[in-house]
């Protein structure tokens, strides 16, 4: 499969999922696993474009497909994202545990709906899709207006 | 929990997905979206020992509309019903209830299907299509053969599907334009599942309601079509005291279950205020001067 635009190999057992085969086989840890049953969506990523639970997903059934993760996400300088930017400028993050899954959640949502942030509604149940037990939301909220007006090229405000 | 040993088998085709269930004995199970199946593996609930992947099986992916139904493959997430392009009424209802099937993520990979051939009892997709009187669809090794909704479910997760039948599409009437439609859920959290949920279809003509389907989730171990309440709706002026009064008849022809945090009499209860607000929003909905298709009826 290609992870975060390289191609990787890995065996997997076909019983392993698409989060064990990431953190175990490719080393790539930023992917948190917290329940394991789709609820939390610490383990989001990204395949095919789709942003999904990788937790409730096999590897097996991920061959050939195209797979971001967090660690994906940041330039190949390691310059943060202008979603990761406006995270961290918004106190969209405590722990930082279910940060990667958010990012990766959002920054999918972003791709595909450019305007989220103008339709309140829409953004709530996007955020509601992951569970956040420190910030309340409001930071990560205010993280995707910023970072939705900033990728539209508008000046942050204030 | 991790998931225990499995294998892996690709089905090409929904024939193919059958001849490897038919292979498998009573140790298969099909993996479509996989968002339930591989929780309940995890809850040590569901124990396969193979697993069917039907995902690269294109005969299942159709989504289309003839003869008057759209018709459903077993590879159409949720999110493909959420955002159906279809006009009529169906696409209405069914986009009302996708939008609390879960949360985004999950009704990016799960089916409608799916949910059929789960058939958990709090489950929107069973509930509609029972009230709707859909046609489902399995092949087995001999063939395929159709299961109308009806008898389809057999009790909480039971449903009249053979071990080594695969369920390959579901068939739902259209409704026709000026048809009403409405949805109406009680849940603990967003992305919870249902406590109890009321899915309606109401024609209405002149001052008379001419014919309603209401589908209840969570009311029984198998989803109900409440025909009580419909009986006392249809031919009624659609007021609020005969909304009112099929509300009643829907609680009291639930058989609802009793779990520790909703008792039977609460959930009654909160069926009776689901199917009140569905109703309302139904017959606000529909068009009393509407003439469409009327096949469903």
């Amino acid at each position: 499969m290609t992870v975060n635009g390289e191609q990787r190999r890995v065996a997997v057992e076909a019983r392993e999922t698409l989060a064990d085969a990431l953190r175990d086989g490719l080393g790539l840890t930023g992917t948190n696993l917290g329940c394991e049953h789709g609820v939390c969506g610490s383990c989001t990523v990204s395949v095919d474009g789709v942003a999904v639970r990788s937790c409730l997903l096999l590897a097996v059934q991920c061959a050939g497909a195209e797979v971001r993760t967090v660690e994906g996400l940041a330039g190949a300088d390691g310059e943060l994202s202008v979603l990761q930017r406006a995270f961290s400028a918004e106190h969209g993050l405590q722990c930082g545990f279910c940060t990667p899954g958010f990012l990766c959640l959002l920054q999918q949502a972003l791709d595909d709906e450019p305007a989220l942030d103008r339709d309140a509604e829409r953004l709530e149940e996007v955020l509601a899709s992951n569970l956040c037990r420190c910030t309340g939301y409001a930071g990560i909220r205010r993280a995707v207006v910023r970072a939705a007006g900033e990728l539209r090229g508008e000046q942050p405000a204030g | 929990m991790k998931l225990p040993a499995f294998a892996h088998r690709v089905a090409g085709s929904g024939a193919e997905a059958a001849a490897l269930l038919a292979e498998a004995g009573t140790d298969g199970a099909v993996l479509a979206g996989g968002q339930s199946l591989l929780l309940e593996m995890r809850y040590g609930r569901a124990r396969p020992t193979v697993l069917v992947d039907v995902n690269r099986a294109r005969d299942l992916a159709g989504l289309a509309v003839a003869d008057g139904e759209l018709r459903l493959g077993a590879l159409v997430r949720h999110a493909a019903v959420e955002r159906l392009e279809l006009d009529d009424p169906l696409a209405r209802l069914l986009g009302k209830a996708a939008a609390v099937v879960a949360h985004p993520p999950i009704r990016a990979r799960g089916t409608f299907v799916g949910s059929l051939a789960w058939a958990h009892p709090a489950s929107e997709w069973c509930a509609l299509s029972r009230a709707l009187e859909a046609r489902i669809t399995v092949r087995g090794p001999a063939g395929e053969r159709d299961v109308a909704a009806g008898t389809w479910f057999r009790g909480a997760f039971r449903t009249q599907r053979a071990p080594d039948e695969v369920v390959t599409g579901v068939a739902l009437p259209l409704l026709g334009a000026g048809t009403g439609v409405g949805f109406a859920e009680h849940r603990r959290t967003s992305g919870s599942f249902a406590l109890a949920a009321a899915g309606c279809a109401v024609r209405v003509e002149g001052e008379r309601v001419t014919a309603a389907r209401i589908g209840l989730a969570n009311a029984a171990d198998v989803p109900l079509r409440a025909t009580a309440a419909e009986a006392v709706l249809v031919g009624s002026d659609g007021s609020a005291p005969a909304v009112a009064a099929a509300a009643d008849a829907a609680a009291r022809e639930a058989d609802p279950a009793s779990e520790p945090h909703c008792s039977a009499e609460y959930r009654r209860h909160t069926l009776e205020v689901l199917v009140r607000r569905a109703l309302t929003e139904a017959l606000a909905d529909a068009d009393t001067g509407a003439t469409g298709y009327l096949a469903w009826t």
